[in-house]
């Protein structure tokens, strides 16, 4: 019986194959699209968590200035670091596996024809243990360049390819302002950040260098440390406060006039806010599905009305309410069945462009799959109920009658 | 009918009303019928419009339940019970014909009369048998794959009583069924079911309003004003 009653609501929608389409449309919209923007939420969620990875994920970053969040007053002037407060850092906190100093600005290199707008860095070796960069060509500063402020630089790919192109870059000498600098090294690409930004469009040269050469001052703008392994990035961070308030004589009573900041809590935050994103896109498409339910709803109360005559006739011959009421609401469950499967494929379809487009991992998750096809299922259920009930309490003389 | 007086009939009415509506608005549709239909005849219902006719019909193939009174079906009890229970009934013991054959549209013929088998439960093959025995029976075996829309009128109605037939029932109702088709369809109509009760024995209670085709049972009861004022057997059986 069971069998027959679906049969016979293929047949019915089958029919009626453009209205049930657009009936369907609803539904498939619905769970289209919350497939597809959950998956590439949880794609881009995946990414931020990759990148912190690749971050080194115990990495703190100590800043002049007061934290950006207090909102202190503007327009002080707050003394940089220097080396030593690095080498402090460095060496006399327990928690901190290595702290490296670093200062930049955003200037033009030029070699032959070439030139590019980049990150001139100026820093040493602990750079690159700290920040995990491993070489593709060339080596690291020796003691030698980094006490006596040579002019030499490790330059990122994306440097490399502007300059060079696919030549092999170490040996040739490039400009930096009125600094001509010879390149001897070039690291490994580690690609776009989680904010988008190009991680390998940079020129490091001996912190030396880049203040005697480039700034003309012994200042130092950032620490970049990473903390030992094992041991939490908070203590480090108070360890590296207390140590700070004290080199910088910062008296109990005054605020911070510096900022740790810590990477991990960025990426969480982060992630967050995706996660806060997808979830609200997520509930934008179940309203769409709502929607869908009444549309199926609609079409069912006309289906109905116009089958009353087959209905009368149904009854007539036999058939108990019951039986009616399965057979308008198999019509309904299976209509918006159809719809969600089609949904499914759809929203795969259009959360693997949206992967692809977004240059996030495509990851489609199967118990939200599961949800949105049982939810559409569910939808069915309800708004297939208050018709099919109308078709089962008809009078079968009435419905006979009925032109 | 020679066993009549030793079995209980098939239909007993006794003092069955049919009330529409309360006080002031209240139409008696029935208004104390008491009438006995044994296995085997042909009943032909006459009278002028309104005069209860259909509701009579109604009340005898359980498709209406009676105000009041007693309504025996082959002995049990039937006037008052469920939606449910009337269903059973209709669909095991009664078969319809109506006057706008009621055929389900864009559906063949075999399926349509197919229909009433699936409520019984019945299996595919065994369903189609049954059904092309019945279409065989009123001679349109031919045109099982036709859909109502490609068959005329009187095919129609021909299909019509075939799905009445297939569920094998013990009583067959038709209201009105020559009242679309001109006098020769309706004669071939009225061939069938009368062919049909002389030689299956099928009991058949038909309502109408044209007195040629009443001539063809053989008996004719006259309905006025929800009551029956004559009860007597046609000339052709007189």
């Amino acid at each position: 019986m069971l069998f027959e009653t679906l049969r016979l609501a293929l047949q019915a929608i089958f029919r009626n194959a453009l209205r049930s389409f657009l009936t369907v449309l609803g539904i498939v919209i619905g769970v289209g699209a919350v497939i597809s923007m959950v998956t590439v939420g949880q794609g881009s969620a995946d990414q931020v968590t990759a990148d912190v990875e690749k971050l080194g994920a115990n990495t703190l970053m100590v800043l002049p200035g007061e934290d950006p969040m207090g909102g202190g007053p503007p327009g002080t002037a707050v003394p940089m670091f220097t080396l030593r407060d690095n080498d402090a850092v460095h060496e006399q906190i327990s928690s901190v596996s290595v702290s490296a100093p670093i200062s930049q600005i955003r200037s033009r290199v030029v070699f032959g024809n070439e030139n590019r707008q980049t990150d001139v860095v100026g820093t040493d070796n602990r750079y690159f243990e700290a920040a995990q960069w491993e070489f593709a060509l060339g080596r690291s500063f020796s003691a030698a360049e980094i006490q006596s402020g040579r002019a030499v630089c490790v330059i990122g790919e994306t440097v490399r390819n502007t300059l060079f192109s696919s030549r092999d870059p170490i040996g040739e000498t490039i400009r930096i302002k009125s600094l001509s600098c010879e390149v001897i090294g070039m690291l490994k690409s580690k690609g776009a950040s989680t904010f988008g930004t190009d991680q390998d469009d940079f020129v490091i040269m001996p912190l030396r260098t880049f203040q005697r050469r480039i700034a003309g001052n012994t200042d130092v703008s950032v620490l970049y440390v990473a903390v030992k392994e094992g041991v939490s990035t908070d203590r480090a961070t108070e360890d590296i406060e207390a140590l700070m308030r004290q080199r910088r004589r910062i008296t109990s009573n005054e605020e911070d006039d510096f900022d740790v900041v810590d990477m991990k809590q960025l990426a969480t935050m982060l992630s967050g806010i995706t996660d806060i994103l997808t979830g609200l896109l997520a509930a934008v498409a179940m309203v769409s599905l709502l929607v869908g339910g009444i549309g199926i709803m609609n079409i069912m109360l006309v289906s109905v009305t116009e089958r009353t005559r087959e209905i009368g006739i149904r009854l007539a011959i036999g058939a108990q309410a019951s039986q009616v009421l399965l057979q308008f609401l198999v019509e309904a469950i299976v209509l918006s069945l159809v719809g969600g499967l089609i949904g499914v494929i759809f929203g795969l379809t259009l959360g693997y462009a949206g992967a692809r487009a977004l240059s996030v991992p495509f990851t489609p998750d199967i118990s939200i799959i599961l949800i949105a096809f049982a939810f559409s299922a569910a939808v069915g259920v309800i708004f297939g109920y208050f018709p099919a009930r109308r078709a089962a309490r008809m009078d079968p003389i009435e419905a006979l009658r009925h032109e | 009918m020679n066993d009549a007086g030793s079995r209980s009939p098939l239909i007993a009415l006794s003092q069955i009303c049919r009330i529409y509506g309360q006080g002031e608005t209240e139409v008696r549709a029935l208004d104390g019928i008491d009438l006995t239909i044994q296995e085997g005849e042909f009943v032909a219902i006459m009278g002028p419009s309104g005069s209860g006719k259909s509701t009579a019909l109604n009340v005898i193939g359980c498709l209406d339940s009676p105000t009041s009174g007693h309504y025996l079906f082959s002995g049990t009890e039937v006037a008052n019970l469920t939606r449910d229970q009337r269903a059973l009934l209709r669909r095991h013991y009664l078969g319809f014909v109506f006057q706008g054959y009621n055929l389900l549209s864009r559906t063949s013929a075999l399926h349509n009369v197919e229909l009433p088998l699936i409520y019984k439960g019945m299996s595919r093959t065994e369903r189609r048998k049954e059904a092309i025995a019945a279409l065989t029976s009123v001679g349109l075996e031919h045109r099982a794959n036709h859909d109502p829309s490609q068959l005329s009128g009187g095919q129609q109605q021909r299909v019509a009583i075939a799905r009445a037939l297939a569920g094998s029932p013990r009583v067959m109702l038709a209201d009105e069924p020559t009242g679309n088709l001109d006098t020769k369809r309706s004669v071939e109509i009225m061939e069938v079911l009368q062919k049909l009760n002389r030689d299956a024995g099928l009991t058949i209670v038909m309502v109408t309003h044209e007195a040629d085709m009443a001539e063809f049972a053989n008996r004719l009861i006259w309905m006025v004003d929800g009551k029956i004022e004559r009860d007597e057997p046609t000339r052709k059986a007189a």
